[in-house]
Protein backbone atom coordinates (compact mmCIF):
# COMPACT_ATOMS: atom_id res chain seq x y z
CA UNK A 1 0.00 0.00 0.00
CA UNK A 2 2.78 2.44 0.99
CA UNK A 3 4.69 1.08 -2.01
CA UNK A 4 1.87 1.89 -4.22
CA UNK A 5 1.12 5.70 -2.73
CA UNK A 6 4.93 6.21 -2.59
CA UNK A 7 5.06 5.74 -6.72
CA UNK A 8 1.98 8.00 -7.54
CA UNK A 9 3.45 10.42 -5.29
CA UNK A 10 6.42 10.40 -7.05
CA UNK A 11 4.92 10.31 -10.39
CA UNK A 12 3.25 13.41 -9.78
CA UNK A 13 6.28 15.21 -8.95
CA UNK A 14 7.33 17.58 -12.34
CA UNK A 15 10.14 17.17 -13.92
CA UNK A 16 11.55 21.09 -13.11
CA UNK A 17 14.87 21.06 -12.86
CA UNK A 18 16.86 20.17 -9.54
CA UNK A 19 18.48 22.88 -7.15
CA UNK A 20 20.56 21.69 -4.07
CA UNK A 21 19.15 23.27 -0.87
CA UNK A 22 20.39 26.46 0.05
CA UNK A 23 22.10 24.94 2.60
CA UNK A 24 23.97 22.40 0.74
CA UNK A 25 25.22 25.51 -2.09
CA UNK A 26 28.85 25.39 -3.23
CA UNK A 27 30.97 28.29 -2.82
CA UNK A 28 31.51 29.99 -6.00
CA UNK A 29 35.59 29.12 -6.17
CA UNK A 30 35.75 25.46 -5.52
CA UNK A 31 38.35 24.96 -2.39
CA UNK A 32 41.41 22.79 -2.59
CA UNK A 33 42.32 20.48 0.30
CA UNK A 34 45.80 21.78 1.38
CA UNK A 35 47.70 19.19 3.89
CA UNK A 36 50.57 21.02 6.07
CA UNK A 37 53.52 19.20 7.32
CA UNK A 38 50.83 16.61 8.76
CA UNK A 39 52.40 13.92 10.91
CA UNK A 40 49.82 10.88 12.84
CA UNK A 41 50.91 7.96 14.70
CA UNK A 42 49.33 5.01 16.03
CA UNK A 43 50.35 4.17 19.93
CA UNK A 44 53.74 5.71 19.39
CA UNK A 45 54.67 4.38 15.97
CA UNK A 46 54.65 7.07 12.92
CA UNK A 47 52.22 6.12 10.02
CA UNK A 48 52.46 9.29 8.25
CA UNK A 49 55.68 11.62 8.24
CA UNK A 50 55.72 15.21 7.33
CA UNK A 51 53.26 14.79 4.65
CA UNK A 52 52.69 18.08 3.16
CA UNK A 53 50.34 17.60 -0.46
CA UNK A 54 47.64 20.08 -1.93
CA UNK A 55 45.08 18.11 -3.78
CA UNK A 56 43.32 20.09 -6.51
CA UNK A 57 39.63 21.11 -7.26
CA UNK A 58 37.12 19.28 -9.79
CA UNK A 59 40.14 16.69 -10.39
CA UNK A 60 40.50 13.03 -9.66
CA UNK A 61 43.37 12.78 -7.29
CA UNK A 62 44.64 9.32 -6.74
CA UNK A 63 46.92 8.04 -3.79
CA UNK A 64 48.62 4.89 -4.75
CA UNK A 65 51.73 2.83 -3.22
CA UNK A 66 52.00 -0.19 -2.05
CA UNK A 67 49.61 -1.48 1.22
CA UNK A 68 50.23 -0.58 4.50
CA UNK A 69 52.19 2.46 3.64
CA UNK A 70 49.32 4.73 4.76
CA UNK A 71 47.29 6.22 1.56
CA UNK A 72 43.78 4.78 3.71
CA UNK A 73 44.87 6.49 6.80
CA UNK A 74 46.04 10.06 4.98
CA UNK A 75 42.23 9.74 3.18
CA UNK A 76 40.69 9.06 6.38
CA UNK A 77 42.54 12.10 8.18
CA UNK A 78 41.13 14.33 5.31
CA UNK A 79 37.48 14.20 6.98
CA UNK A 80 39.21 13.36 10.79
CA UNK A 81 37.86 9.78 10.66
CA UNK A 82 41.16 9.30 12.02
CA UNK A 83 39.80 10.28 15.21
CA UNK A 84 38.12 7.02 15.97
CA UNK A 85 41.18 5.26 16.01
CA UNK A 86 42.51 4.42 19.30
CA UNK A 87 46.03 5.92 20.30
CA UNK A 88 46.07 8.09 17.20
CA UNK A 89 48.19 11.41 17.82
CA UNK A 90 48.90 13.85 14.69
CA UNK A 91 50.23 17.06 14.07
CA UNK A 92 50.78 19.46 11.46
CA UNK A 93 47.81 20.73 9.96
CA UNK A 94 44.57 19.87 7.02
CA UNK A 95 42.89 22.69 5.90
CA UNK A 96 39.51 23.01 3.35
CA UNK A 97 40.11 26.16 1.40
CA UNK A 98 41.30 28.08 4.41
CA UNK A 99 39.31 26.42 7.54
CA UNK A 100 41.43 23.65 9.44
CA UNK A 101 40.25 20.35 9.53
CA UNK A 102 42.59 19.27 11.95
CA UNK A 103 41.81 22.44 14.57
CA UNK A 104 38.66 23.04 14.74
CA UNK A 105 35.12 23.21 17.05
CA UNK A 106 33.04 20.58 17.39
CA UNK A 107 30.15 21.52 15.36
CA UNK A 108 32.50 23.09 12.63
CA UNK A 109 33.47 19.46 12.47
CA UNK A 110 30.25 18.12 11.72
CA UNK A 111 29.44 20.87 8.77
CA UNK A 112 33.42 19.81 7.53
CA UNK A 113 32.57 16.45 7.33
CA UNK A 114 29.35 16.97 5.23
CA UNK A 115 31.39 18.87 2.80
CA UNK A 116 34.14 16.24 2.52
CA UNK A 117 32.25 12.69 1.48
CA UNK A 118 32.83 9.20 1.96
CA UNK A 119 32.45 6.68 -0.45
CA UNK A 120 33.96 3.66 1.89
CA UNK A 121 35.49 0.15 0.95
CA UNK A 122 32.69 -2.12 1.62
CA UNK A 123 29.23 -0.80 0.89
CA UNK A 124 27.39 -0.14 3.99
CA UNK A 125 24.13 0.83 3.81
CA UNK A 126 22.81 2.43 7.02
CA UNK A 127 20.17 -0.13 8.58
CA UNK A 128 17.41 1.58 7.08
CA UNK A 129 15.25 1.83 3.83
CA UNK A 130 16.58 3.06 0.20
CA UNK A 131 14.69 6.42 0.43
CA UNK A 132 15.66 6.61 4.07
CA UNK A 133 19.43 5.89 3.51
CA UNK A 134 19.34 8.76 1.11
CA UNK A 135 17.35 11.07 2.61
CA UNK A 136 19.08 10.41 6.15
CA UNK A 137 21.92 12.90 5.54
CA UNK A 138 19.54 15.94 4.80
CA UNK A 139 17.43 15.30 7.72
CA UNK A 140 20.40 15.73 10.20
CA UNK A 141 21.17 18.78 8.51
CA UNK A 142 17.89 20.10 8.57
CA UNK A 143 15.82 18.93 5.47
CA UNK A 144 12.36 17.75 6.94
CA UNK A 145 9.82 18.81 3.77
CA UNK A 146 8.71 15.55 2.75
CA UNK A 147 8.14 16.65 -0.89
CA UNK A 148 12.10 18.36 -0.61
CA UNK A 149 13.30 14.89 0.51
CA UNK A 150 11.32 13.06 -2.58
CA UNK A 151 12.80 15.33 -4.70
CA UNK A 152 16.39 14.92 -3.56
CA UNK A 153 15.75 11.25 -3.27
CA UNK A 154 14.89 11.01 -7.15
CA UNK A 155 17.41 13.44 -8.08
CA UNK A 156 20.44 11.39 -6.59
CA UNK A 157 19.49 7.81 -7.26
CA UNK A 158 19.29 9.29 -11.57
CA UNK A 159 22.75 10.81 -11.19
CA UNK A 160 24.58 7.34 -9.96
CA UNK A 161 21.82 5.93 -12.50
CA UNK A 162 19.88 4.00 -9.52
CA UNK A 163 16.40 4.91 -10.17
CA UNK A 164 15.06 2.86 -12.58
CA UNK A 165 16.61 -0.27 -10.92
CA UNK A 166 15.18 0.54 -7.72
CA UNK A 167 12.00 3.17 -8.16
CA UNK A 168 9.54 0.76 -7.78
CA UNK A 169 10.77 -0.51 -4.04
CA UNK A 170 12.00 3.06 -2.42
CA UNK A 171 10.67 1.50 0.84
CA UNK A 172 12.43 -1.67 0.46
CA UNK A 173 15.82 -2.24 2.89
CA UNK A 174 19.01 -1.17 1.08
CA UNK A 175 20.85 -4.16 2.32
CA UNK A 176 18.53 -6.38 -0.28
CA UNK A 177 20.02 -4.44 -2.80
CA UNK A 178 23.65 -6.19 -4.77
CA UNK A 179 26.62 -5.09 -3.62
CA UNK A 180 27.56 -2.87 -6.96
CA UNK A 181 23.93 -1.36 -6.10
CA UNK A 182 24.15 -0.75 -2.08
CA UNK A 183 27.90 1.28 -3.52
CA UNK A 184 26.50 3.52 -5.85
CA UNK A 185 23.45 3.67 -3.16
CA UNK A 186 26.39 4.87 -0.57
CA UNK A 187 27.62 6.84 -3.44
CA UNK A 188 23.94 8.92 -4.01
CA UNK A 189 23.51 9.10 0.31
CA UNK A 190 26.95 10.99 0.27
CA UNK A 191 26.50 13.52 -2.73
CA UNK A 192 23.17 14.10 -0.94
CA UNK A 193 24.54 16.61 1.35
CA UNK A 194 26.57 18.35 -1.48
CA UNK A 195 30.02 17.51 -0.58
CA UNK A 196 32.74 19.45 -2.19
CA UNK A 197 34.87 16.91 -1.98
CA UNK A 198 34.11 13.00 -1.93
CA UNK A 199 36.97 10.67 -0.49
CA UNK A 200 36.09 6.83 -1.77
CA UNK A 201 38.68 4.16 0.03
CA UNK A 202 38.85 1.56 -2.66
CA UNK A 203 35.44 2.04 -3.63
CA UNK A 204 35.62 -0.57 -5.70
CA UNK A 205 38.02 -3.25 -4.89
CA UNK A 206 34.59 -5.28 -3.50
CA UNK A 207 32.77 -5.38 -6.61
CA UNK A 208 32.31 -7.32 -9.78
CA UNK A 209 33.84 -5.68 -13.04
CA UNK A 210 30.54 -4.54 -14.29
CA UNK A 211 29.57 -2.40 -11.19
CA UNK A 212 33.15 -1.16 -10.78
CA UNK A 213 33.34 0.20 -14.43
CA UNK A 214 30.34 1.75 -13.68
CA UNK A 215 31.22 3.19 -10.18
CA UNK A 216 34.27 4.47 -12.07
CA UNK A 217 32.64 6.33 -14.73
CA UNK A 218 30.42 7.69 -12.44
CA UNK A 219 33.47 9.85 -10.93
CA UNK A 220 34.82 10.84 -14.07
CA UNK A 221 31.47 12.24 -14.68
CA UNK A 222 31.05 13.49 -11.84
CA UNK A 223 34.50 15.62 -11.35
CA UNK A 224 32.69 18.47 -13.23
CA UNK A 225 31.16 19.66 -10.04
CA UNK A 226 33.42 17.49 -7.13
CA UNK A 227 36.80 17.11 -6.03
CA UNK A 228 37.75 13.55 -5.60
CA UNK A 229 40.01 11.72 -3.94
CA UNK A 230 40.36 8.32 -4.12
CA UNK A 231 42.74 5.54 -2.65
CA UNK A 232 43.16 2.68 -5.11
CA UNK A 233 45.21 -0.42 -5.32
CA UNK A 234 45.21 -1.24 -8.71
CA UNK A 235 47.43 1.03 -11.14
CA UNK A 236 45.04 0.18 -13.94
CA UNK A 237 42.09 1.68 -12.29
CA UNK A 238 44.36 4.92 -11.17
CA UNK A 239 45.89 4.98 -15.46
CA UNK A 240 42.72 5.02 -16.66
CA UNK A 241 41.28 7.90 -14.30
CA UNK A 242 43.15 9.78 -12.36
CA UNK A 243 44.66 13.58 -13.18
CA UNK A 244 46.42 13.96 -10.13
CA UNK A 245 48.76 10.82 -8.54
CA UNK A 246 50.44 11.26 -5.05
CA UNK A 247 52.60 8.35 -4.65
CA UNK A 248 53.26 7.13 -0.69
CA UNK A 249 55.84 4.97 0.06
CA UNK A 250 56.22 4.25 4.14
CA UNK A 251 54.47 6.89 5.36
CA UNK A 252 56.20 9.41 3.42
CA UNK A 253 55.24 11.60 0.18
CA UNK A 254 57.51 10.80 -2.71
CA UNK A 255 56.20 11.81 -6.01
CA UNK A 256 53.00 14.20 -6.49
CA UNK A 257 51.82 15.56 -9.78
CA UNK A 258 49.74 15.16 -12.83
CA UNK A 259 48.80 11.68 -13.54
CA UNK A 260 50.66 12.13 -16.99
CA UNK A 261 53.96 12.98 -15.75
CA UNK A 262 54.12 11.10 -12.93
CA UNK A 263 53.13 7.77 -14.83
CA UNK A 264 54.99 8.40 -18.42
CA UNK A 265 58.01 9.92 -16.93
CA UNK A 266 58.42 9.80 -12.74
CA UNK A 267 61.57 11.56 -11.09
CA UNK A 268 62.23 9.61 -8.10
CA UNK A 269 63.65 6.24 -8.63
CA UNK A 270 61.01 4.63 -6.05
CA UNK A 271 57.99 5.40 -8.34
CA UNK A 272 59.79 3.51 -10.68
CA UNK A 273 60.54 0.91 -9.07
CA UNK A 274 56.73 0.74 -7.82
CA UNK A 275 55.32 1.69 -11.55
CA UNK A 276 57.26 -1.02 -13.16
CA UNK A 277 56.36 -3.76 -10.02
CA UNK A 278 59.52 -4.46 -8.26
CA UNK A 279 58.11 -2.79 -4.87
CA UNK A 280 54.42 -3.30 -4.50
CA UNK B 1 30.32 -47.11 2.94
CA UNK B 2 32.73 -43.78 2.81
CA UNK B 3 33.88 -42.44 6.40
CA UNK B 4 32.14 -39.20 5.73
CA UNK B 5 28.80 -39.97 4.79
CA UNK B 6 28.90 -41.94 8.22
CA UNK B 7 29.99 -39.39 10.33
CA UNK B 8 27.51 -37.12 8.31
CA UNK B 9 24.57 -39.67 9.12
CA UNK B 10 25.46 -39.59 12.69
CA UNK B 11 26.09 -35.83 12.77
CA UNK B 12 22.49 -35.47 11.09
CA UNK B 13 20.64 -38.31 13.80
CA UNK B 14 22.32 -36.67 16.52
CA UNK B 15 20.72 -33.42 15.82
CA UNK B 16 17.19 -34.90 14.80
CA UNK B 17 17.76 -36.85 18.41
CA UNK B 18 17.98 -33.08 20.31
CA UNK B 19 15.56 -31.32 18.32
CA UNK B 20 13.40 -33.91 18.97
CA UNK B 21 14.05 -33.89 22.59
CA UNK B 22 12.98 -30.28 23.13
CA UNK B 23 10.29 -30.58 21.15
CA UNK B 24 8.89 -33.53 23.10
CA UNK B 25 10.09 -31.21 26.54
CA UNK B 26 8.16 -28.12 25.61
CA UNK B 27 5.01 -30.66 23.96
CA UNK B 28 4.89 -32.69 27.78
CA UNK B 29 5.25 -29.30 29.70
CA UNK B 30 2.01 -27.57 28.00
CA UNK B 31 0.48 -30.70 27.86
CA UNK B 32 0.42 -31.54 31.53
CA UNK B 33 -0.19 -27.68 32.20
CA UNK B 34 -3.35 -27.56 29.76
CA UNK B 35 -4.83 -30.72 30.50
CA UNK B 36 -5.52 -30.18 34.18
CA UNK B 37 -5.89 -26.72 33.79
CA UNK B 38 -7.80 -25.42 30.69
CA UNK B 39 -10.60 -27.53 32.06
CA UNK B 40 -10.84 -25.64 35.02
CA UNK B 41 -10.11 -22.42 33.67
CA UNK B 42 -12.90 -20.11 33.95
CA UNK B 43 -13.62 -16.66 33.28
CA UNK B 44 -14.41 -15.84 37.23
CA UNK B 45 -10.68 -16.71 37.70
CA UNK B 46 -9.58 -14.19 35.83
CA UNK B 47 -11.60 -11.90 36.10
CA UNK B 48 -11.87 -11.76 40.05
CA UNK B 49 -10.22 -11.66 43.44
CA UNK B 50 -9.86 -14.48 45.76
CA UNK B 51 -13.32 -14.66 47.85
CA UNK B 52 -13.18 -15.53 51.53
CA UNK B 53 -11.66 -19.50 51.64
CA UNK B 54 -10.68 -19.10 48.34
CA UNK B 55 -7.62 -21.85 49.45
CA UNK B 56 -9.96 -24.06 50.10
CA UNK B 57 -11.97 -24.28 47.84
CA UNK B 58 -14.13 -21.34 47.78
CA UNK B 59 -15.38 -19.39 44.93
CA UNK B 60 -12.66 -16.68 43.60
CA UNK B 61 -10.04 -15.83 40.85
CA UNK B 62 -6.19 -14.61 41.03
CA UNK B 63 -6.83 -11.51 39.31
CA UNK B 64 -4.33 -10.20 42.13
CA UNK B 65 -1.87 -12.26 40.54
CA UNK B 66 -2.09 -11.40 37.04
CA UNK B 67 -2.57 -7.99 37.68
CA UNK B 68 0.60 -8.20 40.67
CA UNK B 69 2.57 -10.18 38.16
CA UNK B 70 1.85 -7.63 35.06
CA UNK B 71 3.27 -4.45 37.54
CA UNK B 72 6.50 -6.24 38.50
CA UNK B 73 7.01 -7.41 35.06
CA UNK B 74 6.34 -4.47 33.17
CA UNK B 75 8.01 -1.99 35.49
CA UNK B 76 11.21 -4.46 36.44
CA UNK B 77 11.72 -4.39 32.39
CA UNK B 78 11.30 -0.55 31.81
CA UNK B 79 13.81 0.45 34.56
CA UNK B 80 15.90 -2.22 33.77
CA UNK B 81 16.08 -1.34 30.03
CA UNK B 82 17.02 2.62 31.57
CA UNK B 83 19.57 1.38 33.58
CA UNK B 84 21.17 -1.35 30.92
CA UNK B 85 21.45 0.43 27.86
CA UNK B 86 23.68 3.50 28.81
CA UNK B 87 25.91 0.92 30.57
CA UNK B 88 26.43 -0.82 27.56
CA UNK B 89 26.56 1.89 24.71
CA UNK B 90 29.31 2.57 27.54
CA UNK B 91 30.98 -0.82 27.57
CA UNK B 92 31.05 -0.25 23.42
CA UNK B 93 31.33 3.05 22.76
CA UNK B 94 33.65 4.82 24.96
CA UNK B 95 35.83 2.01 26.83
CA UNK B 96 38.76 0.72 24.69
CA UNK B 97 38.24 -2.75 23.47
CA UNK B 98 41.32 -4.11 25.79
CA UNK B 99 39.97 -2.04 28.44
CA UNK B 100 40.62 -3.68 31.94
CA UNK B 101 37.11 -2.09 33.45
CA UNK B 102 35.53 -3.64 30.40
CA UNK B 103 36.67 -6.96 31.03
CA UNK B 104 36.24 -6.65 35.31
CA UNK B 105 32.19 -5.56 34.51
CA UNK B 106 31.47 -7.80 32.00
CA UNK B 107 33.24 -11.15 34.15
CA UNK B 108 30.93 -9.44 37.50
CA UNK B 109 27.97 -9.47 34.75
CA UNK B 110 28.62 -12.67 33.75
CA UNK B 111 29.11 -14.22 37.75
CA UNK B 112 25.37 -12.12 38.55
CA UNK B 113 23.73 -13.47 35.44
CA UNK B 114 24.42 -17.36 37.50
CA UNK B 115 23.22 -16.39 41.04
CA UNK B 116 19.86 -18.15 41.70
CA UNK B 117 16.97 -15.49 42.24
CA UNK B 118 16.58 -16.63 45.93
CA UNK B 119 20.10 -15.43 47.06
CA UNK B 120 18.63 -11.73 45.04
CA UNK B 121 15.48 -12.52 47.43
CA UNK B 122 17.56 -13.17 50.76
CA UNK B 123 19.92 -10.18 49.55
CA UNK B 124 17.00 -7.51 49.08
CA UNK B 125 15.38 -9.03 52.01
CA UNK B 126 18.03 -8.27 54.34
CA UNK B 127 18.72 -4.46 52.81
CA UNK B 128 15.08 -3.95 53.56
CA UNK B 129 14.98 -5.14 56.64
CA UNK B 130 18.37 -2.62 57.27
CA UNK B 131 16.30 0.08 55.78
CA UNK B 132 13.26 -0.67 57.91
CA UNK B 133 10.63 -1.50 54.83
CA UNK B 134 8.10 -3.41 54.49
CA UNK B 135 7.73 -6.65 51.63
CA UNK B 136 6.03 -4.49 49.07
CA UNK B 137 5.09 -3.93 45.32
CA UNK B 138 8.23 -1.43 45.00
CA UNK B 139 10.65 -4.25 46.82
CA UNK B 140 9.45 -6.96 43.92
CA UNK B 141 9.73 -4.67 41.26
CA UNK B 142 13.27 -3.75 42.43
CA UNK B 143 14.49 -7.28 43.52
CA UNK B 144 13.57 -8.40 39.90
CA UNK B 145 15.17 -5.25 38.11
CA UNK B 146 18.60 -6.37 39.83
CA UNK B 147 17.59 -9.96 38.41
CA UNK B 148 17.30 -9.05 35.25
CA UNK B 149 20.01 -6.18 34.68
CA UNK B 150 22.54 -9.15 34.15
CA UNK B 151 20.82 -10.54 31.68
CA UNK B 152 19.61 -7.46 29.59
CA UNK B 153 23.38 -6.11 29.54
CA UNK B 154 25.30 -9.06 28.48
CA UNK B 155 22.71 -10.33 25.96
CA UNK B 156 22.48 -6.76 24.67
CA UNK B 157 26.61 -6.67 24.69
CA UNK B 158 26.76 -9.39 22.87
CA UNK B 159 24.79 -8.05 19.95
CA UNK B 160 26.59 -4.26 20.35
CA UNK B 161 29.74 -6.36 20.34
CA UNK B 162 29.37 -7.24 16.77
CA UNK B 163 28.60 -3.66 15.57
CA UNK B 164 30.09 -2.76 12.68
CA UNK B 165 32.48 0.14 12.90
CA UNK B 166 31.92 1.09 9.22
CA UNK B 167 28.33 2.14 10.04
CA UNK B 168 29.86 4.65 12.26
CA UNK B 169 32.21 6.02 10.14
CA UNK B 170 29.32 6.14 7.20
CA UNK B 171 27.15 8.08 9.83
CA UNK B 172 30.39 10.41 10.67
CA UNK B 173 31.13 11.11 7.16
CA UNK B 174 27.69 12.51 6.81
CA UNK B 175 28.22 14.73 9.44
CA UNK B 176 26.07 13.52 12.04
CA UNK B 177 26.92 13.97 15.70
CA UNK B 178 27.48 11.45 17.46
CA UNK B 179 23.81 11.75 19.34
CA UNK B 180 22.51 11.55 15.85
CA UNK B 181 24.70 8.60 15.15
CA UNK B 182 22.98 6.69 18.11
CA UNK B 183 19.91 6.44 16.18
CA UNK B 184 21.69 4.41 13.49
CA UNK B 185 23.29 2.30 16.22
CA UNK B 186 19.71 1.67 17.93
CA UNK B 187 18.30 0.85 14.77
CA UNK B 188 21.07 -2.06 14.60
CA UNK B 189 20.84 -3.25 17.62
CA UNK B 190 17.31 -2.90 18.29
CA UNK B 191 17.02 -6.47 17.81
CA UNK B 192 19.08 -7.15 20.20
CA UNK B 193 17.67 -5.07 22.29
CA UNK B 194 14.10 -7.02 21.60
CA UNK B 195 15.19 -10.24 22.03
CA UNK B 196 16.90 -9.24 25.91
CA UNK B 197 13.75 -7.98 26.67
CA UNK B 198 12.44 -11.32 25.69
CA UNK B 199 14.46 -12.96 27.95
CA UNK B 200 14.25 -10.94 30.86
CA UNK B 201 10.37 -10.88 30.98
CA UNK B 202 10.42 -14.89 30.75
CA UNK B 203 13.30 -14.90 33.38
CA UNK B 204 10.86 -12.13 35.35
CA UNK B 205 7.23 -13.37 35.26
CA UNK B 206 8.63 -17.20 36.26
CA UNK B 207 10.25 -16.07 39.26
CA UNK B 208 8.93 -16.70 42.19
CA UNK B 209 11.83 -16.47 44.96
CA UNK B 210 12.64 -13.47 44.05
CA UNK B 211 9.04 -11.99 44.70
CA UNK B 212 8.30 -14.70 47.78
CA UNK B 213 10.97 -12.32 50.46
CA UNK B 214 10.10 -8.66 48.75
CA UNK B 215 6.48 -8.48 47.42
CA UNK B 216 5.01 -10.45 49.94
CA UNK B 217 1.67 -11.70 49.20
CA UNK B 218 -1.97 -10.38 49.22
CA UNK B 219 -5.54 -11.20 48.09
CA UNK B 220 -5.87 -7.55 46.93
CA UNK B 221 -4.84 -5.65 43.64
CA UNK B 222 -1.98 -3.24 45.00
CA UNK B 223 -3.17 0.57 44.92
CA UNK B 224 0.12 2.09 46.40
CA UNK B 225 4.23 0.78 45.69
CA UNK B 226 4.08 0.40 49.62
CA UNK B 227 1.40 -2.24 49.59
CA UNK B 228 1.99 -6.24 49.22
CA UNK B 229 1.18 -7.60 46.18
CA UNK B 230 0.37 -11.09 44.86
CA UNK B 231 2.72 -12.96 41.96
CA UNK B 232 1.16 -15.75 39.82
CA UNK B 233 3.86 -18.13 40.48
CA UNK B 234 3.39 -17.46 44.04
CA UNK B 235 0.05 -17.97 43.93
CA UNK B 236 0.46 -21.33 41.41
CA UNK B 237 2.51 -22.15 44.58
CA UNK B 238 0.18 -21.29 47.51
CA UNK B 239 -2.41 -23.46 45.62
CA UNK B 240 -0.52 -26.69 44.63
CA UNK B 241 0.34 -27.14 48.41
CA UNK B 242 -3.59 -27.25 48.94
CA UNK B 243 -4.59 -30.64 49.80
CA UNK B 244 -8.09 -29.96 47.66
CA UNK B 245 -8.24 -31.36 43.90
CA UNK B 246 -10.01 -28.22 42.96
CA UNK B 247 -7.41 -25.76 43.93
CA UNK B 248 -4.71 -27.82 42.92
CA UNK B 249 -6.35 -27.63 39.32
CA UNK B 250 -6.95 -24.08 39.82
CA UNK B 251 -3.20 -23.74 40.16
CA UNK B 252 -2.94 -25.21 36.79
CA UNK B 253 -5.23 -22.97 35.34
CA UNK B 254 -2.94 -20.25 36.77
CA UNK B 255 -0.04 -21.73 35.10
CA UNK B 256 -1.67 -21.83 31.82
CA UNK B 257 -2.57 -18.22 32.28
CA UNK B 258 0.49 -17.37 33.24
CA UNK B 259 1.87 -19.34 29.95
CA UNK B 260 -0.51 -17.77 27.72
CA UNK B 261 1.13 -14.26 28.98
CA UNK B 262 4.69 -15.70 28.17
CA UNK B 263 3.84 -16.52 24.62
CA UNK B 264 1.71 -13.55 23.89
CA UNK B 265 4.54 -11.49 25.19
CA UNK B 266 7.02 -14.18 22.91
CA UNK B 267 5.05 -14.07 19.99
CA UNK B 268 4.70 -10.15 20.15
CA UNK B 269 7.92 -9.90 20.55
CA UNK B 270 9.25 -11.69 17.96
CA UNK B 271 6.73 -9.78 15.97
CA UNK B 272 8.06 -6.57 16.74
CA UNK B 273 11.44 -7.60 15.97
CA UNK B 274 11.19 -9.20 13.10
CA UNK B 275 10.03 -5.37 11.55
CA UNK B 276 12.98 -3.88 13.45
CA UNK B 277 15.57 -6.42 11.41
CA UNK B 278 14.09 -6.02 8.41
CA UNK B 279 16.91 -2.97 7.35
CA UNK B 280 19.36 -4.38 9.87
CA UNK B 281 23.13 -4.20 8.02
CA UNK B 282 24.41 -8.02 7.99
Amino acid sequence: MRKLILRKIFANDSNEPFVPDAKFKHPDVAPELTVDHFNLSIEGSPILKDVSVTIPANKITCIVGPSGCGKSTLLKSLNRLSDTIEGVRTSGDIRIGDKSIVNCSASDLVELRRRIGLVPQRPTPLPMSIFGNIAYGCKIHGVSSRRELRKIVRHYLKVVGLWDEVKDRLTSPATKLSIGQQQRLCLARSLAVEPEFILADEATSALDPVSSKIVEDLFVKLKEQYSIVMVTHTLRQALRIADYVIFIYMGEVIEVGDAQQVFKNPKHELTQKYLSGTIS
Amino acid sequence: MNKLVVKERIARVAMYLSIAAVILLVGSIIWTVFKRGARSLTWEMVSSLPGGGFYIGKSGGFLNAIVGSLYIVLSSTAIGLIISIPVVFFLNVYLKSKSRLAYVARLAFDVLFGIPSIVYGAFAFTLMIYFGLRTSLLGGILVETLLIIPILIRSMDEVAKNFPRDLLEASFSLGATRWETMGVVMRQIAPGIATATLLSVGRSIGDAAGVMFTAGFSDTIPTSLSQQTATLPLSIFFQLSAPQAEVQNRAYAAAVVLTIIVLVISLLGRFITNRFSKHKLR
